[in-house]
């Protein structure tokens, strides 16, 4: 009875979801319910920082989607999250109305003072929240699949697509530091106002924003286990262990990788929108090169090929990045770069693996 | 013996004769120099004068002073006095004497003024006296100063200079300055003839000289009367926008070239580590940086030998990369050969861990690397072309770090063990190479010429920490544009890359151009997967 329970709901889905309805119960109770003197209370600033957090296990779930069951190591995941967030960056924007600066109804802060005789044609529809949230999905899902479809479908593979995905991110970075983008350049999108008419900065909406965020990570979690359940699933990894004997096999290998890899650059694309207005910032920094790399460390750590490792391995890793970077911040890099070495060298399968193999 | 006290005695005069000329010499300038000191323009243009007849190259320095507004009159002594520079306290001479002075406060002194007039006849003065300058360059440039302020006066100088030069350049110089001159005269040969020597010509001064020659004058009519002479105008106008167009192309050109060959040696390293052995090696940016950290460290080890401080450096950096590669690839690469992802993700963190440490050791800010003086400068083809020495010599350094690289591999006993190694490692160790070796050696080869890049790029860009992360992306695109595993493909890789980039950015500005060339490689990437000389072969698909 316990076996076929065991069998049916996993361990390992229990505790994730299970930690998430914890959170989704207790984060608002405590927040809004329990008074600020009470030991118990989490600040708001707590709340949001959790937020991120969450933000950053969705976008760690989404590359190892691509990199843990695929094979794909995409060094430019990054991209896809930022042209989520910025996708409800200008959302944001456009909400702020004639309240900026220079109190232009119809034109954002940077505009006016570049001069913009007018809105860009791609800045329309932007103030509809649900053209905006079209936006999140399709950008990056419509940049995957370009690439994609390009990049598999000539069999580049390996060492040189982690490099050109690199390259994109490379690009847009350059393309997105430019004024002339019309995405506000160096700093980017921020002071932002409101979202759906509640005020940012207020306890409720960051709670709100808290909520939201942990239930699509429990969505994300829920859906990416079922693509790697599915038949569909057991012929990526097959594809990850033997490509060209899959292809073999008679599986278009092509069409297969180009799903999986946009589906994953969706749910990268909706970890930016949700972190965005957590944050309250979107800018160019985010398609460095190097935070993808980051991100590809998060699943290193936690253990690839196993969605919850993903999950550990972000919170872990950004939850170490916090404590150091505020007490120590000369060490963070050398602890970042002494994760990567020794993770890779001791850990090949991450703190997951190791657990593995102490269960055994 | 009275032969003897005589020869001493005329000595003696003869010594005495030279020290009372200059003594006069700087009564002279003195005197005129007091002249300076009234406040009414006619007397001190008097005493311009009087100071440019004196001729003397204390004379000069003086006018040289007066015109960039650094001779001061000391309120205390009354003395006319040269400034060093615009410093708070600036180091003072005397004037007439040259003799040093010390330093006096700025509040102390009182700047002499001119007004233009007065600047006008300082340059033609100083024109003057540059013009017997025994440098040549500084003739030439004596005589271009000349060209907005030709008068019957410096006329009549230019041509009593033409008769005595004897250098190209300058004859080259001055005869323009005429030919300008010319081209005001009454008669239409006169005008013809400037107008054949005008049109070979690419100084800027004489372009829009000519131009104005071909607009109305006050009273409506053509300023040029002659028809046909103005045909000859526009075709002259003509040939000068046409030469010009071509010396900006070749400009472009060597831009191109430097940039292609700054990423030839930014990228062989890798072509040796990534292209023969196929290892990624993330770290290799900072490899570079710890050769250019090593060029600023030699250079401050010996402040006094600047000039040879750079040649110095170039062993130094290859040694202090090679060894740093060497450590990596036994500390860590070693354990992750055939899991190149792996490798990627381990030499990304040690990039990162090199990173901190020069931060934390040097400090985050650039170090400025100085230039040394044959660095420095630039070549002076014409007016329209001047190629700077510090992207010459780069070039120069990149082909022959390039060239004693592919000899190595080509023609040593270790580079045929590196190319056994690479090509069937299990066969080669059986044919008794030590694979491990020969693992170490190449890679410690290849973070070297690292290095090496390192001593290059500081002289090009900013010594920090973030030297080798703004070229790691770059570095890569080249290595596989041009074709894993081939060192020519890379330098035609870099080379072709860096041309493309600087012919586009007149048309696309900086980043976009960078972004178009990062686009193509994208898409090439896609046409062919290897690159554009792919290694042949039944282990290419390995």
């Amino acid at each position: 009875m316990l076996a076929a329970l065991r069998e049916r709901y996993p361990l390992a889905d229990v505790i994730v979801l299970g930690a998430l309805a914890a959170l989704v119960i207790a984060v608002p109770i405590l927040n809004l319910v329990v008074p600020t003197d009470s030991p118990l209370h989490i600040s708001t600033f707590t709340v949001t920082l959790l937020g991120k957090y969450l933000c950053y296990a969705t976008l760690a779930l989404s590359v190892d989607l691509v990199w843990g069951y695929c094979g794909i190591l995409t060094l430019g995941h990054g991209a896809f999250f930022a042209l989520g967030g910025y996708a409800m960056g200008m959302y944001l924007m456009r909400q702020i109305g004639d309240r900026g600066v220079y109190g232009n109804p119809l034109l954002p802060d940077f505009m006016v003072f570049l001069n913009w005789p007018e809105l860009p044609w791609y800045w329309w529809g932007f103030s509809s929240f649900p053209f905006a949230m079209a936006m999140v999905v399709a950008v990056p899902g419509l940049l995957a699949l370009v690439f994609g479809w390009f990049a598999f479908r000539s069999r580049v593979t390996g060492v040189y697509l982690s490099i050109i995905t690199q390259a994109l991110t490379y690009a847009l970075l350059l393309a997105f530091f430019r004024n002339e983008m019309g995405f506000g350049g160096n700093n980017g999108l921020t002071d932002f106002k409101d979202i759906l008419g509640f005020n940012l900065q207020a306890d409720g909406t960051r709670v709100a924003l808290f909520v939201v965020t942990a239930i699509v990570l429990a969505l994300s979690y829920v859906g990416c286990r079922a693509i790697c359940a599915s038949r569909y699933g057991r012929v990526v990894v097959a594809i990850r262990d033997a490509e060209d004997r899959a292809r073999f096999l008679g599986y278009r290998v092509e069409n297969f990788k180009l799903w999986i890899f946009v589906a994953s650059a969706i749910v990268a694309g909706i970890a930016g929108a949700l972190y965005v207005p957590q944050v309250g910032i979107i800018n160019p920094s985010e398609f460095a090169p190097l935070s993808s790399i980051e991100l590809v460390i998060w699943v290193a750590i936690g253990g690839r090929s196993s969605l919850y490792g993903a999950i550990a391995g972000a919170l872990l890793v950004n939850y170490a990045k916090t404590q150091f970077t505020s007490f120590m911040p000369e060490a963070w890099l050398f602890v970042l770069g002494a994760m990567f070495v020794l993770g890779t060298l001791f850990l090949p399968n991450g703190i997951v693996g190791l657990g593995r193999r102490w269960a055994k | 013996m009275r032969i003897a006290f005589l020869a001493a005695l005329i000595g003696a005069a003869a010594i005495a004769g030279s020290t009372a000329q200059m003594h006069a010499d700087e009564a002279a300038l003195g005197a005129a120099a007091e002249g300076l000191k009234s406040s009414n323009f006619r007397l001190k243009g008097e005493a311009i004068d009087q100071i440019a007849a004196e001729g003397s190259a204390q004379a000069q320095a003086v006018l040289r002073a007066l015109l960039d507004g650094r001779l001061y009159i000391t309120r205390a002594t009354d003395q006319v006095v040269i400034a060093a520079d615009g410093a708070q306290t600036p180091a003072i001479t005397g004037a007439a004497t040259g003799a040093d002075l010390g330093s006096a406060d700025k509040s102390d002194l009182k700047r002499i003024i001119i007004n233009n007039q007065m600047r006008g006849s300082l340059n033609t003065a100083l024109a003057r006296m540059s013009l017997r300058a025994p440098d040549a360059a500084a003739r030439v440039a004596a005589v271009e100063s000349l060209f907005d302020s030709l008068n019957p006066d410096t006329v009549a100088m230019l041509r009593e200079a033409e008769a005595a030069e004897r250098d190209h350049s300058v004859l080259h110089a001055l005869r323009t300055a005429l030919a300008l001159v010319d081209l005001e005269s009454t008669n239409p040969a006169d005008r013809r003839d400037a107008l054949e020597t005008l049109s070979g010509s690419m100084h800027a001064d004489v372009r829009n000289r000519l131009v104005a020659r071909l607009g109305d004058g006050a009273d409506g009519a053509p300023i040029e009367p002659d028809a046909d002479l103005r045909a000859t105008t526009t075709a002259a106008v003509a040939r000068i926008d046409r030469a010009r167009r071509i010396y900006g192309l070749v400009e472009t050109a060597f831009f191109g070239l430097s940039l292609g060959f700054v990423l030839v040696l930014a990228a062989t390293g890798l072509a040796i580590t990534f292209g023969v052995m196929g290892v990624i090696n993330m770290a290799h940016g900072e490899l570079m940086m710890l050769g250019a950290y090593a060029t600023w460290c030699v250079q401050q080890l010996m402040p006094d030998n600047l000039e040879w401080s750079l040649v110095a450096a170039v062993p130094v950096a290859f040694l202090v990369a090679a060894l740093a590669g060497i450590a990596i690839e036994r500390g860590v690469v070693r354990f992750l050969y055939g899991r190149p992802l792996e490798t990627l993700l381990a030499t990304f963190g040690i990039s990162l861990v090199l990173q901190q440490a020069v931060r934390s050791i040097f400090s985050p800010l650039n170090r400025a690397v100085a230039t040394p003086g044959w660095m420095s400068g630039q070549w002076v083809i014409n007016d329209a072309l001047a190629i700077t020495y510090n992207r010459l010599y780069i070039i120069l350094f990149s082909i022959a770090v390039f060239l004693t690289l592919v000899a190595i591999l080509r023609f040593t006993a270790l580079g045929l063990q590196v190319r056994a190694v690479a090509q069937n490692r299990n066969m080669a160790r059986a044919m008794g190479v030590r694979g491990g070796w020969i693992d170490a050696i190449t890679f410690g080869l290849g973070s070297g010429v690292a290095g090496l890049a390192g001593v290059a790029l500081s002289q090009l860009t900013n010594v920090g920490p973030n030297l080798g992360q703004s070229h790691i992306v770059d570095s890569f695109m080249v290595v596989v544009f041009g074709g894993v595993g081939n060192l020519w493909g890379t330098l035609v890789a870099g080379v072709s890359l860096g041309v493309a980039n600087k012919f586009l950015e007149p048309f696309a500005g900086a980043v976009l151009a960078k972004i178009l060339v990062l686009v193509f490689i994208i898409l090439f990437i896609q046409r062919r997967p290897r690159g554009l000389f792919p290694q042949r072969g039944r282990a290419a698909e390995a």
